[in-house]
């Protein structure tokens, strides 16, 4: 609700005074109200013939009496009419009071972090009896805020242009959507996590299977016969609340439980076949949608020009750290597409991630699914926490993302890219 | 939608809730967290006392879910109730121990700052509450400026039916000042209440104008 910036003469907070009427028994004078010659309705003639309305007319003018949305002629009748009539001019004084209690709807943004500390404070006076696992806190706080934003914009928001942006191929590539069509984007993925949970497919149930997120979400967009609308935050959100539900339920054991990314293109399987594609662990998963959610977050806010914040500390870093446990998988795949030489065994780069969530991670720059060793040390890589999610999420570039760098440059070259590339649709 | 999906939304959301469910308690911050803190902004004009409130408010429901009865109206209504009523002792509370500390003002003032502040709260939620017919005229007349003839022809209504619902929706509005505890005492519950700081289970979730089928 928007009102034009004038003073209002109802407006208890305008006045600075107190209720209307101070109990004098008589109705103030309606001020004079602003000339609505925009509408092009047809405006009262200025000097108003003393008009005659009977006593049920007159009544039921009292509510636009009181806002001030009469003409002049029938305020003047009412005025007159309050004089004679007890009732009436009670009931006109009551309406008057009722003006004042109007306000513009205060859109005071509740602090974000007054959910977490709510829902602690609660959840310490009654341990909760299923709690959520606490690989699961960062897809719920952050889901939690992106809807606390989405709440917030106006329905033309909705529609405002949304460039999504990764990497592919070591080069920047982008597409562009709307702030609702981000939101379908992220209802379409998260429904990779959702059948693996056996829960409904956001996509239907025909929707063919081992699609991966791009795919989902093209899907997704095509499948709708009108661009999406804000009428798609409630199955968003109802689908992110039934997540955490059911893992909640499920269990801190089944973080275990793999959550297929889809079948790459390339890859041809007979119907059936155990799936070859890219899986993470649900504990993983629900990691990499929280990352997700932050990052397209943070796209529409900008979109709409809203402040929007980073995760809490601890829910960054254990988005850095799954960025830098995806990386060694990675750089392996580099290797074998041949986008990077291969090095010596046992080498390792330290990546110290600095602020808030911050740590450092010994990278294995050969071996995946060892653990690094900082005798092989050969390059040290520090940047900031937020920057290296920005560029995990394809936003900056390897080139431009900020970081100091000691020692091999061009393993340092390889990992740096080795991040971009984590980002995708 | 049938019509009491939302009554049967109310009762699921108890039962997980009395079951203990963490995911259940997220869900009812997310829906009721802006209804509390806003309310009790609108009575405290205190972001940080709001927040105290807020965090009070879902305490107390997470400790007490059985406290809740359907039979006796919506979920949302019994939050307002203790949201409303919580907020209400508070300003209270601060106001008594600053006048009791020599601070300006009579405990008349205190009254009517304390039955002002909590009608402006009620009003909110009068206005939410309300049939959305009525608040969209309001919305012209009042927010737009439009006068009740403009009104008419934007909602595609009568002139009379624009001038009933503008009076109606006032009419609505307008209890908020009234006092609706059926017992005749003050609704701003006083310091003595003995149904405690945490707020009260009483049956009657209308007693503080948030029950009402509007």
């Amino acid at each position: 609700m928007n009102r034009p910036g004038l003073p209002d003469p109802y407006d208890p907070y305008d006045r600075g005074g107190e209720g209307v009427g101070g109990g004098t028994g008589r109705p103030r004078i309606p001020a004079p109200r602003v000339p609505a010659e925009d509408t092009g309705a047809p405006l009262p003639a200025t000097a108003p013939e003393p008009l005659v309305l009977d006593h049920p007319v007159l009544k039921s003018l009292l509510g636009a009496w009181a806002l001030a949305a009469c003409s002049p002629a029938e305020a003047a009748a009412v005025e007159e009419h309050l004089g004679d009539c007890g009732p009436c001019a009670e009931e006109a004084l009551r309406l008057r009071d009722a003006v004042g209690l109007l306000h513009p709807e205060e859109s005071l943004d509740l602090d974000p972090g007054l959910r977490t500390r709510v829902l602690a404070s609660c959840l310490g006076r009654r341990p909760p009896r299923v709690p959520l696992p606490d690989w699961a806190a960062p897809y719920d706080a952050e889901t939690a805020r992106l809807d606390a934003l989405l709440k917030d914009i106006g329905d033309v928001e909705w529609h405002a242009p949304v460039r999504l942006r990764w990497f592919d191929d070591d080069r920047p590539v982008s597409r562009k959507t709307t702030v609702a069509g981000v939101i379908a984007h992220l209802l379409a993925v998260d429904g990779l996590v959702a059948t693996a949970l056996g829960l409904e497919d956001p996509l239907g149930a025909d929707a063919a299977p081992g699609l991966g997120p791009a795919a989902r979400t093209e899907a997704y967009w095509r499948a709708a016969q009108a661009p999406p609308t804000r009428a798609v935050r409630e199955p968003w959100r109802d689908q992110t609340h039934e997540l955490i539900r059911t893992v909640s339920f499920a269990g801190g054991g089944s973080g275990r439980l793999p959550v297929p990314y889809g079948v790459p293109p390339d890859t041809t399987t007979a119907p059936g076949d155990a799936a070859p594609g890219p899986a993470l662990p649900l504990r993983d998963s629900m990691l990499e949608r929280a990352f997700e959610c932050w990052i397209h977050a943070e796209d529409i806010a900008q979109a709409v020009d809203y402040p929007y914040e980073p995760p809490a500390p601890r829910h960054l870093h254990r988005m850095i750290d799954l960025a830098a446990r995806l990386l060694p998988a990675t750089l392996a795949e580099r290797r074998r597409a041949g986008r990077a030489p291969a090095g010596p065994p046992g080498r390792s780069l330290r990546l110290e991630v600095e602020g808030a969530g911050g740590g450092e991670w010994l990278i294995p720059l050969d071996a995946p699914g060892t653990s690094g060793s900082p005798d092989g040390e050969v390059a040290h890589v520090a940047l900031d926490g937020v920057e290296f999610c920005r560029l995990a999420a394809g936003h900056v570039s390897p080139e431009e993302a900020a970081a100091g760098q000691v020692g091999d440059r061009e393993a340092i070259r390889d990992v740096l890219f080795a991040a971009a590339s984590l980002s995708r649709l | 939608m049938p019509k009491d999906a939302p009554r049967r939304w109310d009762r699921r959301m108890q039962q997980r809730l009395a079951h203990g469910e963490a995911a259940a308690l997220g869900e009812l911050y997310d829906r009721f967290a802006s209804l509390v803190h806003s309310l009790a902004h609108r009575v405290l004009g205190d972001v940080a006392a709001a927040d105290r409130i807020t965090r009070d408010v879902f305490t107390h429901i997470w400790e007490n879910p059985e406290a809740y009865d359907p039979k006796q109206g919506p979920l949302r209504s019994w939050i307002a109730t203790l949201a409303h009523q919580q907020a209400v002792q508070r300003l209270r509370r601060t106001e008594s121990a600053a006048l009791a500390r020599g601070g300006a003002g009579t405990p008349e003032e205190l009254e009517r700052k304390v039955r002002r502040a909590s009608a402006a709260a009620r009003a909110d939620y009068i206005v939410t509450a309300m049939p959305a017919p009525l608040r969209a005229a309001l919305e012209l007349a009042y927010f737009q400026r439009r006068d009740y003839r403009q009104t008419a022809a934007d909602l595609g209504v009568t002139e009379d039916e624009a001038r009933r619902r503008l009076r109606l929706g006032l009419q609505l509005l307008s209890t908020a000042y009234d006092t609706r505890d059926a017992h005749g005492t003050p609704d701003t519950s006083s310091p003595a209440d003995p149904t405690g700081p945490s707020g009260p289970s009483g049956p009657s979730y209308g007693a503080h104008g948030y029950g009402r089928t509007l």
